[in-house]
């Protein structure tokens, strides 16, 4: 019988989900709470049509914008065929499109994948990370990427950083031009607090729920990536050294002998509680403690026989 | 990827399509009559192994299983450059149906254990008196064949690949698409 070694994270996908609809509902929330408070619906609708085109246009022309940033440079066949080699395989081993390759020239090892869609992504990997991976982590990594571009990650988010977006340009208005543009002159308000006070809180709260689970989307989609590129090269192995090179934190799993440790380190081996501290709030990547987790069970999985 | 993948961030790794591999022997037979091309004998499959136990087990019980045919020469596994590993069956010459049942049995072992989506393409190679080398190349994600002609070292002899797929338009679903025209340099047999 035919099955698939595949297995599924519900609890990811769900907690995934959850955090997009309430991106999505902070969304529409600033526009209609915008529509009661300035009592213009016209206006609000425009603020919100215009974090939706400010986010359009980042997601329109991602792959020329991050290109431009990292300084990288469009690699042909012939210039490098070993990576696009790699890349054709996993192309075919996952049915996409293949997308254009990109080399920056840059000491720190890294790689992404942008553009908004599929058929129009780049891949681009950074010298330091060609010189640092072997062929089989470098193919782990540019599994990864490819992942990224399956699920359209640029598009999603993008689009679930439009409630940001709008509340950031909120912001601005309501500090600089805002007693004009909000019910300056409605003049029913003179006794309390002035609209555009409450709209720049208002937009600074938006503004700050936003950008937490943004970062909470983005680690998320990381894993989903790392789940799907294990699953592309069947090694998982190979991700999670690439990953441990890469990060340098190799502090997480202790190279030294146990047994090489001094009485007194055995206090301090394990630290009783993880606590929630603001960095792991606000990175964009999960811990590489967490990915090597995920990448160990997905490894147990491949390996297990059955009949 | 439908819409619901797409947010869920889900891409489930796709199975491979093994239907069409059964019509390679007659397609052979137009190959050898329309330009002289003869299978070599050879056939391959190329996948990609997975990391632990289960894999390495499954793979040792198809090689005993096909090297337990008699009237066969043994299987040989060789892995390349990419880290994909080769499965290289041999039969007679004229035997491209046993040659394609031995492919196949590499196939469905892989799938039954669970394993399918490792599968990347499977190989049979073809030459002509002139000691033109032409590659079958099926694509199990696509469900397509395609011609790979390596004409020395990084070179491809797109004609004559061109010629092929015009010949078997008609008997084998061939890859329209230029683009997934891998090329597979190296490959045992070519």
């Amino acid at each position: 019988m035919a099955h698939s070694r595949f297995i599924k994270d519900t609890g990811l996908t769900t907690r995934m989900t959850l955090v997009m609809f309430l991106l999505g509902a902070l969304f529409v929330g600033l526009v209609v709470g915008l529509m009661l408070a300035v009592r213009s619906p016209g206006l609000s609708l425009i603020i919100g049509i215009a974090g939706l085109g400010v986010a359009w246009w980042q997601w329109y022309s991602s792959d020329k914008l991050a290109m431009r940033a990292m300084r990288a440079r469009e690699v042909t066949p012939e210039q490098a065929p070993e990576l696009h080699g790699m890349i054709d395989r996993l192309c075919a081993l996952a049915d996409m499109p293949k997308p254009r390759v990109g080399i920056a020239d840059m000491a720190i090892p890294n790689a992404f994948a942008t553009g908004r869609s599929p058929e129009r992504s780049v891949v681009c990997v950074t010298t330091g990370i060609l010189h640092t991976l072997d062929a089989e982590e470098l193919e782990a990594v540019l599994a990864h990427e490819l992942s990224h571009v399956a699920h359209r990650d640029v598009l999603v988010m993008t689009v679930a950083s439009s409630a940001g977006i709008a509340a950031g340009m909120l912001t601005r208005g309501a500090q600089y031009g805002g007693l004009g543009m909000f019910g300056g002159r409605r003049g029913n308000d003179n006794n309390g607090v002035p609209v555009w006070l409450i709209i720049l809180v208002v937009s600074l709260v938006v503004y700050a729920i936003s950008f937490f689970l943004l970062k909470l989307l983005s680690r998320y989609r990381e894993l989903a990536a790392d789940r799907a590129g294990a699953y592309l090269t069947m090694k998982p192995g190979a991700l999670a050294s690439a990953l441990q090179k890469i990060t340098g934190e190799m502090n997480t799993i202790p190279q030294r002998d146990l047994r090489a440790s001094s009485a007194m380190n055995a206090f301090f081996i394990a630290p009783a509680l993880r606590g929630v501290s603001l960095s792991t709030l606000t990175s964009t990547h999960p811990s590489l403690e967490q990915r090597l987790e995920q990448l160990a069970r997905i490894q147990a999985e491949l390996g297990r026989p059955d009949a | 990827m439908g819409f619901w993948d797409v947010v869920t961030g889900r891409s489930r790794p796709k199975a491979a399509n093994l239907d069409s591999l059964f019509l390679v022997p007659s397609a052979a037979v137009t190959l050898q009559t329309t330009l002289g091309l003869v299978p070599t004998g050879e056939g391959a499959v190329c996948y990609r192994a997975a990391a632990g136990s289960a894999f390495q087990q499954m793979q040792d019980d198809v090689v005993t299983l096909l090297n337990e045919d008699p009237t066969a020469p043994d299987v040989s596994v060789t892995r390349d450059d990419f880290g994909f590993t080769w499965l290289v069956a041999h039969r007679e010459t004229s035997d491209t149906s046993g040659l394609c049942t031995d492919l196949h049995a590499v196939n469905t072992a892989l799938e039954a254990q669970g394993f399918g989506a490792g599968l990347l393409c499977s190989l049979v190679p073809f030459a002509d008196a002139a000691g033109r080398r032409v590659g079958l190349v099926y694509l199990y994600k696509q469900g397509t064949f395609y011609p790979f002609a390596p004409s020395g070292r990084q070179s491809r002899d797109n004609l004559l690949e061109i010629q092929v797929r015009d010949q078997l338009t008609g008997e084998l679903p061939m890859e329209q698409d230029l683009g997934r025209w891998l090329a597979i340099w190296g490959a045992p047999g070519l």
